[in-house]
């Protein structure tokens, strides 16, 4: 599953992959593998995030209502579709704002379950975040909890195409449906082993001071130390630097701001906190 | 009346973002009133402002009560509205989807935050919010049904209906529904417009509002009596669709009567210009939302009817 928010396109590519290498081999599938690169056709079509119109955001609409409006009852039938999945990949690909290392981001409520399968997914990182009600009307929640494993990943940045993680995230799924005997290939290529934090304190959150334009520094992946620049806020007007924004904590950089205007409290980054001898 | 700087934003391409608020009267922390949240809600701007000038006069004339305080607050959201823009200009996100907001969070997540720091402290809070989906209504209180929902009190704006409001996993993070959890008798008042001014809707709701403040002890003038609500569940309304999409030719108006089997509305294919489906009333009852736009897409809910077994008001 992807493009269920209209301007995120990595997943357009990993959908391809997936298609031209079962095109490719198809003796080697055992299972019936569904595609949905355009989970918001419109959406993707109009360069808008949210189902043009009324925009709203699709993720907030799940499981629907099967006699509501278009859009609910979209949202119902694709529950329907996905209901008996061995498992399902909802593939997000940030926003235009932020860009992220590949990571699998997964609700505490299914961390049991879901851990496990996210390990072999071949992405960097796996993020437990905590239960949130709003949450509750995402693809998501909607098939965990219909007992349809669901993983959500994050990776790149909106608008763009990543290709190396792209190809990273594909190897991951063949690596899946291996797993799932969906798919037969004898030489099993080894996984990433993904860094895994569930503490809500190892993340520390850089929010902007000002308004400005952001110069990154720093990219996302990147180990940081405390104290060193991650990027400024400049004022163009002026030439001044209005804020050098520096590191808090040392770690890893996951999250990096990527679209430069920013105002007070655009996120710029987020770091994993780690000890030195951790990263 | 005392007019404050409650919020700003310094920017670097325009002026600050600033929400200011209008104090009447200090004490008491009474009421609490917030206008347009999102940049297309001219007509809670308009009936906002009409509210700070109509309470300015009965201040000044000594109509209100000296030992309470009101704080208006007509334009949570001005950066939006003066572009033209729904939701929030840089990242597009709804500032009533953010309560009770994060001080440390993004920014309008920091301006909620900023906002409710201040107005949770009211006893009362009235909003005046828009529906999710484009239309007109019929003039209500709704009020979202979380168990601290405080009905009777809604009798008092004298609207013709107080709506219980089912909440939804996304309803959780309105205005509305904080101001409950933070203990403040939360009210929201729709009237029939939201992208263009109504003048007769905006004077019933001003009404409404003073009718509730003279029954709080608030204002001491006579108001004129207002209705018997009726109270009922947004579950409780019969949602009609049509099965085709085309160009929607409304025929009916929020708030009309009307009868089972009438005409309310005809589909028409959107190039050839013949009529493709009628929409007929499944019951009698009181028409109370009506679709707005000019086209429809097949499914849609394009009337929303109280059946007359719950409208029981005389014809
Ligand atoms: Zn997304």
């Amino acid at each position: 599953m992807t493009g269920i928010h209209g301007d995120e396109l990595e997943g357009q590519l990993v959908c391809f992959y997936v298609a031209k290498k079962i095109r490719e081999n198809p003796g080697k599938l055992l299972g019936t593998v569904d595609i949905y690169p355009a989970t918001n056709p419109l959406g993707i079509d109009s360069v808008t995030r949210g189902i043009p119109g009324f925009d709203l955001d699709m993720n907030r609409i799940f499981p629907g209502e099967p006699d509501g409006t278009l859009t609910e009852y979209v949202a119902t039938r694709i529950i329907q579709d996905l209901v008996g999945s061995d498992l399902c990949l909802d593939i997000h690909a940030s926003n235009i704002y932020l860009t992220e290392v590949p990571q699998i981001r997964i609700n505490e409520l299914f961390r049991e379950r879901l851990v496990p399968i996210a390990q072999e997914a071949n992405v960097d990182f796996i993020w437990v975040h905590g239960a949130n009600t709003v949450l509750e009307s995402t693809l998501a929640h909607s098939l965990n909890s219909l007992d349809v494993p669901a993983l959500v990943v994050e990776m790149g940045v909106g608008m763009r195409l990543t290709p190396a993680y792209a190809r990273q995230l594909t190897d991951g799924i063949f690596h899946l449906m291996n797993r799932l005997h969906i798919w037969k290939d004898d030489v099993e290529n080894p996984v990433k082993k993904p860094v895994f934090s569930q503490d809500p304190d190892e993340v520390c959150y850089l929010n902007a001071p000002v308004s400005g334009i952001f110069l990154k520094k720093r990219c996302h992946g990147e180990i940081v130390r405390k104290g060193d620049e991650i990027g400024s806020i400049l004022n163009p007007y002026t030439g001044e630097v209005l804020q050098c924004v520096a590191a808090p904590e040392s770690g890893w950089l996951f999250t990096i701001r990527e679209y430069p205007v920013v105002e007070e409290g655009s996120l710029l980054a987020r770091i994993l906190i780690r000890k030195a001898d951790e990263l | 009346m005392k007019k404050e700087l409650l919020y700003t934003i310094p920017s670097l391409y325009r002026d600050d973002f600033r929400i200011h608020g209008y104090r009447f009267g200090q004490g008491r922390k009474a009421l609490c009133i917030v206008g347009s949240m999102r940049g297309n809600e001219y007509q809670q701007l308009y009936t906002c402002s009409r509210l700070v000038s109509i309470l300015k006069g009965l201040e000044a004339d000594g109509s209100l009560s000296s030992e309470d305080e009101i704080l208006v607050i007509p334009a949570l959201n001005p950066g939006s509205m003066n572009i033209e823009k729904r939701f929030w200009p840089k990242d597009n996100t709804d500032i009533n989807r953010m309560f009770p907001g994060y001080r440390l969070g993004e920014t309008t997540q920091r301006v909620a935050a900023g906002i409710f720091n201040q107005i949770s402290v009211y006893e009362n809070g009235i909003q005046f919010p828009s529906f999710y989906m484009p239309g007109n209504f019929s003039s209500h209180v709704r009020i979202m049904k979380t168990g601290y929902e405080n009905v009777e009190k809604a009798r008092a704006f004298g609207l013709p209906y107080i709506v219980l409001k089912v909440p939804k996993p996304y309803d959780t993070t309105t205005l509305n529904y904080n101001w409950q959890i933070w203990e403040t008798d939360a009210f929201s008042l729709y009237g029939t417009v939201t992208d263009s001014i109504d003048e007769a809707s905006a004077q019933e709701l001003i009404q409404s509002v003073l009718r509730f403040l003279k029954a709080y002890g608030l204002l001491k003038r006579e108001i004129p009596a207002g209705m018997d609500s009726i109270v009922f569940t947004d579950r409780d309304l019969i949602t009609l669709r049509p099965k085709t999409s085309g160009i929607f030719r409304c025929l009916a108006s929020a708030g009309a009567r009307v009868q089972k089997g009438q005409l309310l509305a005809q589909i028409l294919d959107a190039c050839e210009g013949e009529i493709i489906e009628e929409i007929r009333s499944s019951d009698s009852g009181i028409l109370f939302f009506t679709h707005n736009r000019p086209l429809v897409y097949a499914n849609t809910a394009v009337f929303k009817l109280l059946s007359s077994s719950l409208a029981a008001a005389p014809i």
